[in-house]
């Protein structure tokens, strides 16, 4: 092979492997230190589910407005009672559902987001609510932290839940 | 006073997997029948559990946003291979709401085990699958030994499920 021809082919091999190596990057990025994890949302936001079980229980202003921002299927399963179903926050869809059901509200509204579909810190939906929430504008936005998921940290502690749609 | 304190421990270590049961309402599936399901997995094939009695079976329940559930399948796949003609049938469902994103996790993976959509129904039917992954382990008799909740050692699964095989 012709000098020019190898430094080329080399070239390129390079570039494809960079590339390569930068869809895999992003493909196994770990939530725990993504951009959107779980665990940018501040400290001060976070909700303990004792805390939210109360808020359930009162009719006065501090009643929250609860999304799920998980999946459907796990939804169906189980949800907190009056969730919304908001979709996933990490994707497209949940981002367009957050966003509709959140339009009626006041921006000083509180809300709260669960997910619980992994471990907090391995969890891809609640930063991108969070974020998606706090950008359009709402002031009062808490996420529940549940550290394992929703069935060890709610369902499991007999907290009040609803199945179905 | 040491077998008095070995009393308390088992006491309160039976108190607390009872509770864990009663509270979600849901069935303690260890040692029971696993509940029988028949979909069609990703290639319209369809999977009918009760057709695997004879086999150990390895049944996991997975999403493609579960981080540690893209570490596990390739392993079960490796182990399909490696026991599959032992009696190892490795089920993997999947939890996620459409099978676009799931069919292609499954190409990324190069996964050949049977993947079927879960749904509320399947979910419920295996206790509630409110966080993943989880995976169950049945025996050749279609009899529930053992249900894993998040990240596990797989090593020791291997071991575990040697060890069913060999029975």
């Amino acid at each position: 092979m012709r000098p020019e021809i190898k430094s080329k082919v080399l070239v390129f091999l390079v570039f494809t492997g960079i590339l390569a190596g930068q869809g895999a990057k992003a493909q196994f990025s770990n939530p725990a230190t993504g951009p959107l994890s779980a665990n940018t949302v501040p400290l001060a936001q976070l909700m303990q589910p004792t805390e939210l079980v109360k808020l359930l229980k009162s009719a006065g202003a501090d009643h929250p407005v609860v999304f799920q921002v998980g999946s459907f299927v796990m939804f169906q399963q189980a949800h907190i009672p009056n969730a919304g179903f908001a979709g996933p926050g990490s994707q497209a869809n949940g981002s367009i559902l957050l966003k509709k059901f959140s339009a009626p509200l006041k921006k000083g509204q509180l809300i709260v987001i669960y997910c619980g579909c992994c471990p907090w810190g391995r969890c891809p939906n609640i930063g991108p609510a969070y974020k998606e929430l706090h950008d359009l504008g709402f002031t009062n936005v808490k996420a529940l932290y549940l550290a394992n998921n929703f069935g060890d940290d709610w369902v499991s502690k007999g907290y009040p839940v609803e199945r179905g749609e | 006073m040491r077998i008095l304190q070995v009393i308390v421990l088992l006491g309160c270590a039976f108190a607390f997997v009872s509770l864990d049961g009663i509270a979600q309402g849901a069935p303690n599936l260890v040692h029971k029948p696993a509940p029988q399901f028949a979909k069609p997995d990703l290639n319209g094939n369809l999977i009918d559990l009760k057709k695997y009695r004879g086999k150990v079976v390895l049944l996991n329940f997975w999403a493609t946003w579960c981080a540690p559930c893209q570490v596990e399948l390739p392993r079960f796949e490796a182990w399909q291979g490696k026991y599959g003609t032992a009696g190892l049938q490795v089920v993997a469902v999947s939890m996620d709401d459409g099978d676009a994103a799931v069919r292609r996790t499954v190409r990324r993976l190069r996964l050949d085990i049977p993947v079927v959509m879960g749904d509320a129904t399947v979910g419920n039917a295996y206790g509630g699958v409110l966080g993943l992954p989880i995976t169950f382990l049945i025996d050749r008799n279609g009899i529930v030994t053992e249900k894993i909740k998040g990240e596990t050692n797989l090593q020791q699964l291997e071991l575990r499920v040697r060890a069913l095989l060999s029975r």
